[in-house]
């Protein structure tokens, strides 16, 4: 045993690798875990999701032994055949277009309804951390219960908000059962979700500003728009970039507010890239490779916003 | 000599430790033997219940309780896991090896579907199947696949046209409508005269089942392996559905939580009739205009289209999970739940329609009236297809049926458009 050590380290020397790993030892020890977990948990996921979406992999034809039930692999290398099969299929576009529309209202409305309340907040008044808190509230809701929560009010019939319509003289509006009034209706409640995030993080952004050039500018005569059009608008910028994004990748997979509200419907007509990828994977007899392929079509779209997003902000002469 | 000594101690050690085991598999061993006597049978059965927890959980919590008390040594660990959750739930525990139960309550759809896939144990043979001759012959259908028991019958039930007696008097009518025609003709007076709506639809696949069979179509001939929901039968189903809501004998349909707005609506009576099985009973005799008044709720067979009438035949099977660690113990189990005695407490209890003959004769069911009310419109039961991809062909009709409901096609586009997506599912099926 000791005989072992002490050749290892009179041979350390000689390699510049093993010098580098002895004397930065603690660092590649400190980082280990976070490499072998990110490895276990992102990297064999994607290689596996990407060579089952190369296959014809389903519930039925992957090998398994239950008890005295013994299944063999079936299952075959079909190359790009399922990537082919989503891009031809008929129902892609309708709900690639449909998925653009509803991440950028969305999104929109996040930041525009986010900043207004964030520059309300951001004003001395009374109260003002109680304002924080209400608004902050559905945002610690899980997303979950707020979209049962709304499925409940935007009930045709018995619904609250249907109650109060008729209450004032109006008639009831189908909000979960007309395709249009479904999409406004999935939208609202997406809105109402992801603001308290937007108003926290442009708050923050805010109150970055420093005072003093609100104060220059207004020695200077600027009116309030000129003032936030080139000194709140800028001075956010580092902000709502990175909200933005973020706002808008998780506003593309947004599945609990789609898949708990309408579940899609009605006739699919809200139904989005991951909740239809969803459908095509857990109803009736699994299709892992169809909805591998699926992940990898959406993850491949993400990328390629991502890259267009960076890019254009780096146009502005943005260093993100 | 010190190491000798050790090495004796260890041997020693160890030939008792093995003795111990040989001794505990050997008692472990004797009790899964086919031939042990089922009082020796030990262990712990686990049992996913789907029905309804508060309502009918506490009826088959009590039944077994008569289960451990004849076989002290084996325990039950009930599970209520909601209906609409278990398909997915069971089939992802069942595929990843860990946290199936040993005992499924399974509707009838899923049966050959999970029974494909190799999740569930053969039960011919076993102490599961147990006076096979007792069952109905459709019910016990539902649990074969490829030739193999793979679920015994829990209950049995279809759709049966339930109607409110006051409302369709005022209208004038002494009986529920027999056939389609008078249906909407009923439905027609209900709306003019007392000013409920007439029908209520729940926009579901299987609420349409009836409409279809009563024209004689259906979802697929497996025989003749053809996909016949865009068969001119059945979209001569499907226009009698479309029909009633253009007409405005139906009211205006929910597409969403469309069961329970049309339940909600006939138990306020807000609508005169709707279509609903066996299961709704104690739920309907809760509402509004039922509670108080028992006799106003009627229920009769659906009502009969040009060719016959006909409802979709459901219920559920008790099948057991293939990896189960105590499969003994779970075919006991199966056995005693589903034997005649069980089979007429639930019925008695809860008005569920048992599936051995014996069992509708025994006392206690015949005491609820609910039983024999059910009778008729069972007769109209049209046996499913028992194919693997049977529960798989519902989604693309449902959509279907939400965009008809919502005015957004009509029925020969709307049925040609789900016989493309089942030609999806089912690989190398004509149309």
């Amino acid at each position: 045993m000791t005989a072992d050590v002490v050749v290892t380290r009179r041979a350390a020397p000689r390699s510049g690798a093993r010098r580098l790993l002895s004397r930065h030892w603690y660092a590649w020890a400190m980082i280990a875990p976070v490499v072998v977990v990110t490895l276990v948990l992102v990297g064999y996921p994607l290689v596996r999701g990407i060579y089952l979406s190369l296959t014809d992999a389903t519930e039925g034809n992957m090998g398994r032994t239950i008890g005295m039930n013994v299944i063999p692999s079936t299952y075959e290398f079909v190359g790009l055949k399922n990537y082919t099969d989503i891009l031809t299929s008929s129902e892609f576009l309708g709900r690639l277009t449909w998925t653009i529309v509803w991440t950028v209202v969305c999104v929109a409305l996040h930041v525009g309804i986010g900043l207004g309340l964030a520059l309300l907040l951001n004003r001395p008044m009374r109260l003002r951390s109680f304002y924080r808190i209400l608004l902050v509230l559905p945002w610690a809701v899980p997303a979950f219960v707020s979209a049962f929560i709304w499925r409940y009010l935007l009930n045709g019939e018995f619904g609250v908000v249907n109650a109060m319509l008729r209450a004032a003289g109006f008639a009831g509006v189908s909000w979960l059962d007309d395709p249009f009034w479904a999409k406004v209706s999935v939208i609202a409640c997406n809105v109402w979700l992801g603001v308290p995030f937007m108003m926290l993080a442009l708050l923050g952004g805010l109150q970055a500003i420093p005072r003093e050039l609100y104060e220059a500018a207004e020695v200077d005569g600027a009116s309030p728009w000129q003032r936030f059009r080139h000194i709140t608008v800028p001075g956010l910028r580092p902000v709502s970039s990175t909200v933005v994004l973020l706002g808008t990748i998780w506003t593309f997979n947004q599945f609990p507010v789609i898949y708990l509200l309408t579940r899609g419907g009605p006739g699919g007509s809200t139904e989005i890239l991951v909740t239809y990828a969803y459908r095509q994977a857990f109803e009736g007899i699994r299709n892992y490779s169809g909805s591998a392929a699926w992940g990898m079509v959406i993850l491949a779209l993400l990328v390629v916003l991502a890259a267009v997003y960076k890019r254009a902000l780096r146009q502005q002469g943005e260093a993100w | 000599m010190r190491r000798v000594l050790t090495s004796a101690a260890v041997a020693a050690a160890l030939a008792l430790a093995v003795t111990a085991c040989g001794d505990g598999s050997g008692d472990a061993g004797s009790a899964p033997a086919k031939s042990a006597a089922p009082a020796e049978v030990s262990g712990t059965v686990t049992w996913w219940d789907t029905s309804d927890a508060t309502t009918e959980g506490p009826v088959f919590k009590e039944i077994i309780k008569g289960f451990e008390a004849k076989y002290p040594k084996i325990k039950v660990n009930y599970v209520n896991v909601p209906f609409a959750d278990a398909r997915d739930k069971f089939k992802t525990a069942a595929q990843s090896g860990s946290g199936a139960p040993d005992v499924l309550r399974t509707d009838v759809g899923w049966v050959a579907e999970f029974a494909s896939l190799g999740y569930l144990a053969p039960l011919d043979g076993t102490a599961a199947v147990d006076k096979p001759e007792e069952f109905l012959p459709v019910p016990a259908a539902s649990g074969k696949f490829n030739g193999k028991t793979y679920g015994v019958p829990q209950v049995t039930d279809t759709l049966g046209l339930l109607y409110n007696k006051e409302l369709l008097k005022k209208a004038g009518y002494d009986e529920p409508p027999a056939t389609m025609a008078d249906l909407k003709k009923v439905a027609l007076d209900v709306k003019s005269k007392t000013g409920a709506g007439g029908i209520a639809l729940n926009v579901d696949a299987y609420f349409l089942l009836p409409f279809i069979y009563g024209e004689g179509g259906d979802f697929v001939d497996v025989q003749n392996k053809k996909i016949t929901i865009s068969s001119p039968q059945s979209v001569a189903g499907v226009k009698i559905v479309e029909d009633l809501i253009t007409s405005g004998a139906a009211v205006k349909p929910a597409l969403q939580d469309s069961y329970t707005n049309a339940e909600t609506a006939f138990k306020d009576g807000k609508v005169a009739m709707i279509f609903n099985g066996p299961w709704s009973n104690a739920d309907n005799l809760g509402g509004k205009v039922f509670k108080d008044n028992p006799d106003n709720f009627g229920v009769a067979p659906v009502p009969a289209g040009s060719a016959k009438a006909g409802s979709p035949l459901g219920g559920h099977d008790y099948t057991v999970y293939a990896g189960s660690q105590n499969l003994d113990a779970s075919y006991l189990f199966v056995q005693y739940m589903a034997s005649a005695e069980s089979q007429a407490k639930i019925a008695g209890k809860l008005g569920l329609l048992p599936t051995r003959q014996p069992a509708y004769s025994a006392p206690e069911a015949t005491a609820n009236p609910k039983i024999a009310q059910w009778q008729k419109p069972m007769e109209t039961a049209v046996e499913r297809p028992w194919i693997p991809e049977a529960a798989s062909l519902f989604q693309p009709l449902v959509e279907g049926y939400q965009k008809l409901a919502g005015g957004q096609t009509t029925t020969e586009p709307m049925l040609k458009d789900v016989a493309t997506a089942y030609q999806g599912i089912l690989k190398g099926w004509s149309l």
